[in-house]
């Protein structure tokens, strides 16, 4: 029987034994670029809400501050979102006979909760408080984006490992005074760089060893 | 060949199987917001049973928790010193909470309003100038016709502080030129012509 293969088909095994890594590399890298796209992390995704509440109209449109409504963000590990009392203090009055509405109104009346879609969830093994980050600089613009452009709301981060370690290795880079806490879009008057080294230590700011170390965020 | 095939075929299913399984990223315990279906109205975070004291909240000096004395008349006193950090600290919870409606200065003129909201009284009127402290805290705590009360939003130290704040805008808008202490007149006349 005649030999199936020529002799030079010998080279394109060879050759196809050094192609393999980059097919390797390929499906490694299209795997990651998969694993941090909007698709798997849903970034960038705005979510269907039991009411359309725009942040646009209301923080800006109307300049309400972020603790107007997320009351418990300076003091506590999560922020709330608010009752429909909130929400009653002005649309008892304002658009009170809006359909767009009614799901608010019925809360109200029937004490049932308003069951609104979560944007931001972190998996339940990770760590996270809201009122360290707040009171020691980091203004929720740093990681919630300009939630006052946004007409339904949507996360501006992978919430993955890599963004948080980003940001504890070097928070210098976006720290800000504690007035500007729920400003959006803020500008640091002079040089961020001194700024954040001056805030770093008035803030006693913990070494980066310790903010990156696995218990501070898997405890 | 049989190990490559075996090795081929275990590669494969580590791949398959790879971040399927989300037991740990959705531990079935209670977390703020999150909803249940054990309870009727799904919620996870029960309301208190009547009668419930938190550990810290047993609130029994009436004078610091309803603004009332043993009277039953409004106080009129602070129930601890005012400060500087004290009246600092009214101003940036009253901007947060009051000036949607009241504006920054307690005209009245907020942006709330002018979208619609009934229009509150300024401020700057004698009525509320001789108000005793105790009565601007009970508005907040219990609101006032048709304003709706902040007890939810507001602590009630953070309470006495707008408060106090409240008094140092009142005086603010309620001063004459002849108030002004006699060294610093000469700054102003100095920088006033400017
Ligand atoms: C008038 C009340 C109100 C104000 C003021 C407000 N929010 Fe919200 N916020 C809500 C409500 C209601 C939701 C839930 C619906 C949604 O996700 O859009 C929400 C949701 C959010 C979420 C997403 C929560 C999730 O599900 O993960 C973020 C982040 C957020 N707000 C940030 C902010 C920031 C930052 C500010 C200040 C710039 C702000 N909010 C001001 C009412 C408010
Ligand atoms: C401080 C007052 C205030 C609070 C608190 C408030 N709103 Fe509004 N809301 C307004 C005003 C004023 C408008 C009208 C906006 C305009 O005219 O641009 C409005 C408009 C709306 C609209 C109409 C659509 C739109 O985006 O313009 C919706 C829906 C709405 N609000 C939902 C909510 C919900 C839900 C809450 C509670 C989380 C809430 N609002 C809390 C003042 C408020
Ligand atoms: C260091 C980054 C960071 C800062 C600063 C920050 N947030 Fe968040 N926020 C997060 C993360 C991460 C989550 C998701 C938490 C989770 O899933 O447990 C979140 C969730 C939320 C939620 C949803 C409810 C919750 O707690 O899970 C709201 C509302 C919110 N943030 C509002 C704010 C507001 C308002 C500020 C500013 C006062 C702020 N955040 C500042 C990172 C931040
Ligand atoms: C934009 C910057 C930034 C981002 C993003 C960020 N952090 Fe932080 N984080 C800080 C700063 C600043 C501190 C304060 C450190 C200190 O007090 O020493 C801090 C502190 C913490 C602490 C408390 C540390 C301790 O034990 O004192 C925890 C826990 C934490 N972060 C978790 C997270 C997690 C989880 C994420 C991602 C979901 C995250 N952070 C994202 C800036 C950030
Ligand atoms: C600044 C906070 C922070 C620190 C420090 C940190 N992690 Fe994480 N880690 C996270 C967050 C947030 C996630 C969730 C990522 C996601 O949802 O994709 C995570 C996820 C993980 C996962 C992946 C689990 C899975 O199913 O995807 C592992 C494993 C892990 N961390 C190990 C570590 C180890 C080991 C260290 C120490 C070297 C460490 N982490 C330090 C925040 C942190
Ligand atoms: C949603 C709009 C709104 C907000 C926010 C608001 N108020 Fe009012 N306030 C009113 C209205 C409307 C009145 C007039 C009520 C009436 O006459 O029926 C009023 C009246 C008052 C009065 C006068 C009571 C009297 O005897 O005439 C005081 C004092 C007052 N508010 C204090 C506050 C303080 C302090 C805050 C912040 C914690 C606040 N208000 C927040 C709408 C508001």
């Amino acid at each position: 029987m005649a030999q199936i293969f020529p002799k030079s088909a010998n080279a394109i095994a060879r050759m196809s034994v050094y192609g393999a890594i980059f097919v390797l590399a390929f499906v490694g890298w299209a795997f990651d670029a998969l694993n941090r796209s909007s698709y798997n992390t849903r970034a960038f995704m705005a979510r269907e809400q039991p009411i359309p509440f725009s942040h646009a109209h209301h923080v800006g449109g109307l300049g309400l501050d972020c603790r107007y409504c997320h009351t418990s963000v300076e003091s506590s590990s999560f922020a709330n979102v608010p009752p429909t009392k909130t929400c009653m203090n002005c649309h008892s009055q304002i658009w009170s006979t809006s359909p767009m509405l009614e799901p608010v109104r019925a809360s109200y009346r029937t004490g049932q909760s308003i069951p609104w879609t979560r944007v931001h969830d972190l998996p339940d093994f990770v760590y996270f408080n809201h009122s360290i980050h707040v009171s020691k600089g980091v203004g929720c613009e740093s990681c919630h984006g300009r939630v006052d452009k946004m007409p339904l709301t949507w996360a501006v981060s992978t919430l993955q490992m890599d963004w948080c370690l980003d940001c504890h290795r070097n928070p210098a880079k976006i720290l800000r005074p504690q007035e500007y806490i729920t400003t959006m879009g803020y500008q640091p008057q002079g040089d961020q760089q001194e700024l954040g080294r001056r805030l770093m230590a008035e803030n006693h700011i913990q070494d980066t060893r310790v903010l990156t170390s696995c218990s501070t965020c898997h405890r | 060949m049989r190990t490559n095939f075996l090795a081929g075929m275990l590669l494969l299913t580590a791949a398959a199987t790879v971040a399927c399984r989300q037991d740990m990223h959705d531990q079935p315990k209670y977390i703020p917001l999150r909803g249940t279906e054990f309870f009727a109205d799904g919620r996870s975070a029960r309301p208190l049973i009547e009668g419930t004291v938190a550990r810290g909240h047993l609130d029994d000096d009436a004078s610091y928790y309803t603004a009332r004395g043993s009277d039953g008349k409004f106080v009129a006193e602070f129930p601890f010193p005012v400060t500087k950090p004290v009246i600092e600290r009214g101003q940036e919870r009253f901007n947060i909470y009051c000036a949607p409606c009241h504006d920054s200065l307690g005209s009245g003129n907020g942006r709330i309003v002018r979208r619609g909201f009934r229009h509150p009284p300024t401020y700057h009127i004698d009525r509320l100038r001789q108000a005793p402290a105790g009565y601007l805290y009970d508005v907040i705590s219990k609101g006032f016709g048709a304003m709706p009360d902040y007890a939810a939003q507001i602590e009630p130290r953070d309470r006495w502080a707008i408060v106090s704040y409240i008094r140092a805008l009142q005086l603010s808008q309620n001063t004459s030129i002849m108030d002004v202490p006699a060294d610093a007149m000469s700054v102003l006349d100095q920088e006033g012509g400017q």
